[in-house]
């Protein structure tokens, strides 16, 4: 199941909110969905994010889609580990398959707890 | 298999131009020539002839296989083409010629095929005039959004957005940001769009909406009268992905209903050689008040029947493609129309629905089928059922190769969950559908009590499974 101290977008990021930062990643769903990740293109640091926009893309053997950022601010790290190593994303979308941690300019206005998005999760498994 | 310079063998002769009989100082600028030979393989004649004859066996294509895949129409493309394109008045033909200046007569046939491919088209689609230079269908797209852009500057504006259905091909997405628009993507409503939403969606920046019709599901879309109208109410363009034309081709026009920019893709509906990327053809029609912002040049009959390339089009969008396009290919549509004939084109389209719902009936208590109504030239199955036991979509589809059949295509749309896209075409018979059918359900039969057996598949085919993740991140190409 989905940690229960994220917040989660519908398009399938997640944000760990610390005070004013937060960390983002993308759910185990939206990992499963896209199968084996194979590139991933990140923000720079300093870039700045806006929630809802695209942050950068993600490609899988499947599919290449939009990362949508979670969060406003402005991105302080990105996890350059991705670059060589992308399938961290798959095997631990929580932890070390991290994207990147953003500087907040506001706070999130359109995220949802681990069971509301649980809910979304479930409805979209059975399309 | 080996490559050819591994079965290179120093000093064994083969078959070569000769030497030159006469001292070639001077007809080659010395800083171009070679200091030493080329590196090429040294083997016989006969080597080449068995090791290109090999390799041809190994090609998994519609002349020897069954090639459903879904979205690309993948019909068999008729040999009689191919005699009319090695036609040696076309196939000697210097792509110059035409413009050197009073050579033009030494050229009219070519330039008629051109003139009259065109207005076929145009008849076949409703559309007021056409250019055959796109010379693929993305370079099609590509040239419709340009067309689209130079309509609405022309009007001293800017429309920033391009509306893109979740439903439509694949590829219009890329081809209008790759003009500078910014895409918006539009969620469909039970397998089609919902008027709701885009009448949300449409404002004064929009510059085009761009429709697959029938879309990517193989799904008519109902309520086009009622896109038309709102696109029209904000005077942005309504944009035609060719793609799927083989379901409807005599049957609709598609400028009637109201579309403003169409491409074509030859490759597909016309049943020209798709190529290996290419060579393809993606000619571009519009309706009369987008005919000025065509690319040039552009084919022009002369009152004593003789043709012309004019280039006088002040507010065209200039030159999109070397010469003519790929008049190579566009040479064999043209035979190809003429050959069916008007008949024979609305015959086509009735035939790609027959197979494609044929195959959907057959197979609906097996897979899944999400929008499970009569579809037009293909549809979409789900294979959710199946992955919940083990065995995915992308499993089958490798099963199905090793029983001689092409995959459909998997994946795709994306809006359908472990997506299996099939497109039978109308070439194919009854016999060759039902063994599709009934090997499709021995591999889900078989998948339903032994997933191991499926998971392992290919095993028949030259390489079995490869590694598609290694090969997509690590970026090497190096022999098997």
């Amino acid at each position: 199941m989905n940690p229960d101290d994220l917040l989660y977008a519908k398009s399938h990021e997640w944000a760990r909110i610390s005070g004013q930062e937060a960390l983002v990643g993308i759910t185990d769903f939206a990992q499963q969905q896209l199968g084996d990740i194979t590139f991933v293109e990140l923000p720079a640091a300093g870039d700045s994010v806006t929630e809802g926009q695209e942050m950068g893309s993600i490609e899988s053997v499947k599919a290449a889609s939009e990362l949508i950022s979670p969060v406003s601010g402005t991105v302080l790290v990105v996890n350059t580990d991705l670059e060589n190593a992308p399938e961290k994303i798959n095997r631990d979308p929580y932890g070390a398959g991290w994207l990147v941690r953003v500087q907040l300019s506001a706070q999130p206005q359109n995220l949802l707890s681990h069971l509301q998005y649980d809910e979304i999760v479930e409805g979209s498994e059975t399309v | 298999m080996k490559t050819i310079f591994a079965n290179s063998v120093p000093g064994r002769p083969g078959v070569g131009p000769g030497k030159p009989t006469k001292d070639l100082t001077g007809l080659i600028p010395m800083e171009l020539a070679r200091a030493e030979p080329p590196g090429l393989p040294e083997v016989g004649e006969l080597d080449v002839v068995r090791h290109l004859s090999r390799l041809s066996r190994l090609n998994f294509g519609v002349d020897s296989h069954f090639y459903p895949l879904g979205s690309c129409t993948m019909k068999y493309n008729p040999k009689f083409m191919e005699q009319v394109a090695a036609l040696p008045g076309f196939c000697r033909l210097h792509p110059l010629i035409p413009q050197l200046r009073g050579a033009g007569h030494f050229a009219q046939g070519a330039l008629e095929v051109i003139y009259e491919t065109e207005r076929l088209l145009g008849e076949i689609t409703g559309m007021a005039g056409f250019t055959l230079h796109p010379m693929a269908g993305s370079h099609g797209e590509l040239t419709g959004a340009m067309i689209i852009a130079a309509y609405h500057k022309d009007k001293g504006r800017t429309r920033t957005k391009v509306i893109v259905p979740d439903s439509a091909h694949g590829t219009n997405p890329a081809s209008a940001a790759i003009a500078g628009f910014d895409v918006i993507s539009l969620e469909s409503k039970d397998g089609i769009i919902d008027p709701q939403a885009l009448e949300n969606a449409l404002d004064e920046d929009v510059a085009a909406v761009m429709m697959t019709c029938p879309n990517t599901l193989g799904l008519f879309e109902r309520n086009l009268p009622r896109i038309v109208e709102l696109v029209r109410s904000v005077d942005a363009l309504l944009y035609y992905d060719g793609a799927n034309l083989n379901a409807i081709m005599g049957k609709m026009r598609v400028g009637d209903a109201g579309f403003d920019v169409v491409h074509l893709n030859l490759h597909k509906t016309f049943g020209t050689p798709h190529g290996g990327g290419g060579p393809g053809s993606g000619p571009v029609g519009v309706c009369t008040r987008l005919v000025d912002f065509l690319p040039v040049s552009r084919v022009v009959k002369l009152e004593d029947g003789q043709f012309f390339l004019d280039y006088d089009y002040p507010k065209s969008i200039g030159y999109v493609a070397p010469f003519y396009g790929n008049f190579g290919v566009y040479l064999k549509a043209y035979a190809y129309i003429l050959r069916l004939g008007r008949n024979g084109l609305i015959r086509v389209s009735e035939n790609a629905v027959l197979a494609a719902n044929y195959l959907r009936k057959r197979l609906e208590d097996a897979l899944d089928i999400p929008c499970n109504r009569i579809c037009m030239h293909e549809f979409v199955a789900s294979a959710v059922r199946q992955a919940a036991q083990g065995v995915r979509a992308l499993d089958i589809a490798k099963a199905l190769l090793d029983q001689g059949h092409h995959a459909p295509t998997v994946y795709f749309p994306l809006i359908i969950k472990e997506a299996l896209m099939i497109e039978p075409t109308e070439t194919e018979n009854l016999t060759t559908l039902d063994q599709f059918v009934d090997d499709l359900i021995e591999i889900l039969e078989r998948g339903a009590s032994n997933p191991a057996s499926i998971q392992a598949a290919p095993l028949n085919t030259p390489v079995s499974r490869l590694d598609e993740t290694k090969a997509a991140r690590n970026l090497e190409l190096t022999d098997l």
